[in-house]
């Protein structure tokens, strides 16, 4: 004969929470307390999110003091690139480092803020900013150009810092 | 007083209670809304007017200007009439329930219901029960699988929830002897609350009332995660907009009816040992019952966005081995406190 002793699981229901009431106070006391604490809702356009360094929005050029972009157009970042969204076109120049791009495009429709292309970067010259913001109304409008990926080297300290404590 | 008068009287009556039913029913949708944002630690709809107060409207025109699909399988006589049961059943309900004592203007005693019926609760009930008619209809005719399990889901619910909830009542008429809200009102005076006095009966009425208005934690026969939108699933544009109107019209006139039947009605107790005048008191029991009715469906907002939905066994469970003895557990207790102390 098999003896079946009935054991306590912990998914059994004590007698007080069987009849529901005491539990649905509880429950409902919660959602209550709830009700009065502070909200987390920000409110998008008059209130802006900052972000922090460790952020990645979309990629931009660096702009160093003297209004000369730090890129020298060895295409690491377009080759690393898995979303294909970089072009760059190098051409010669006169300054101390040969190279820069005549042409560098990224397609914001095509790129997927994986941050690659700047963690391949030897001259870290393109870097995730904090812009969030993008929005276009054609296609055409989405592949942004040397005019406004460049960005001064000030405006994206917090990125900068952040690499190189982390990367 | 003349029939003339009479007429004018009840009809301006008709037409005060239907635009305060219709302009609360918009505000209850608001109400909702930041009731869920709140518990939610959200801020909620505060875009259209000052505050967003005027975001139900804003709703409601995004619906009426939505394109009416009706599925090629639907029966579309029965597919448009549901709604329409809908709507009729739950304006027309109030009808019979009064929101305060008799106002005296000049020479003019008049009572402020629109109708002072001596089967009143009778009425109620009924129309309440052929509410369910119009979810029924609506899953039935919209020639869909999904919409089909939740108009049966709302008559199974209905069967089982109704028989508790006849029974709660009977214990309120045990006690007032009379199927008039009236007199069932005037029978609480003081604090011989039924719900203080029943208190039984008064938690299985709440409980009816929840399953029959279909909110949640028995709102099955729309059950979103699994019947997405059940009885509603093909309906959209202005009859869409009947249904939703209906659901809240639906919790109005049943929290009117739980103050009405449990809560004392327009009554504040010892009102009559201060001495105010006729019309200030007639005026404050007004807001009392007011009151009241917010606090209940304060009540429906809070439990919807506090408690998950039950399943559906659970449900008839619930239904028929706890709530069904509860409310005979009920009548008993009330007919031994009328043998004991008469009252």
């Amino acid at each position: 004969m098999q003896t079946t002793t009935k054991r306590r699981r912990i998914k059994d229901l004590n007698f007080w929470e069987k009849i529901y009431v005491p539990e649905i106070i509880k429950g409902l006391s919660l959602t209550l307390r709830t009700m009065f604490k502070p909200k987390f809702t920000m409110e998008y356009p008059e209130v802006r999110f900052d972000p922090s360094g460790s952020y990645r929005g979309r990629p931009v050029l660096v702009q160093e003091e003297n209004g000369v972009e730090r890129c020298v157009a060895c295409g690491l970042c377009s080759r690393v690139c898995p979303a294909l969204a970089i072009e760059v076109q190098a051409a010669e120049t006169e300054l101390e480092k040969e190279r820069y791009p005549v042409k560098f495009e990224i397609n914001m429709l095509r790129c997927i803020f994986c941050g690659f292309c700047e963690e391949v970067c030897p001259e870290e010259a393109i870097v995730m900013s904090k812009d969030y913001e993008l929005a276009f109304t054609n296609r055409e409008e989405a592949i942004y150009g040397k005019d406004k990926l460049l960005i001064p080297v000030g405006k994206l300290q917090d990125r900068i810092d952040f690499l190189r404590q982390y990367k | 007083m003349s029939i003339l008068e009479i007429v004018i009287v009840t009809l301006i009556k008709v037409v005060v209670v239907v635009g305060t039913m219709l302009v609360t029913v918009a505000y209850l949708v608001y109400f909702e809304r930041k009731v869920s944002a709140w518990a939610q630690n959200r801020i909620g709809p505060n875009r259209v007017g000052w505050k967003g107060t005027l975001q139900p409207f804003a709703d409601l025109f995004k619906l009426v200007l939505k394109e009416d699909i009706v599925p090629d399988n639907a029966d579309r006589k029965i597919h448009a009439l549901a709604p329409v049961i809908a709507l009729l059943v739950a304006l027309s309900t109030y009808a019979v329930i009064p929101f305060g004592p008799d106002l005296q203007i000049g020479n003019y005693n008049i009572p402020l219901l629109v109708a002072d019926v001596n089967i009143g609760v009778l009425f109620i009930l009924a129309l309440t029960s052929l509410g369910v008619y119009a979810l029924t209809l609506a899953g039935w005719s919209s020639g869909s699988k999904y919409s089909l399990l939740g108009g049966i889901r709302s008559s199974a619910q209905m069967i089982s929830y109704e028989v508790s909830m006849g029974f709660s009542v009977a214990g309120v008429l045990l006690l007032s002897e009379s199927l008039r809200p009236v007199a069932i009102v005037e029978s609480q005076s003081g604090w011989m609350w039924n719900a203080i006095v029943q208190p039984i009966g008064f938690i299985t009425f709440l409980v009816s009332a929840f399953a029959e208005t279909n909110r949640l934690p028995f709102d099955l026969p729309e059950a979103e995660p699994e019947l997405v939108g059940g009885f509603h699933t093909e309906y959209s544009s202005t009859k869409f907009a009947g249904f939703f109107l209906a659901e809240y019209a639906n919790m109005i006139i049943s929290s009117a009816f739980i103050v009405t039947l449990y809560l004392g009605g327009w009554q504040i107790p010892y009102i009559g040992k201060i001495g105010l005048s006729p019309l200030l008191e007639t005026l404050l029991c007004f807001g009392a019952f007011l009151f009241k009715m917010a606090l209940l469906l304060f009540f429906f907002l809070w439990v919807r966005w506090s408690l998950p939905r039950f399943r559906y066994d659970q449900l008839m469970n619930l239904g028929w081995k706890v709530m069904f003895p509860l409310s005979l557990i009920n009548i008993i207790w009330v007919a031994a406190l009328i043998m004991i102390f008469g009252m």
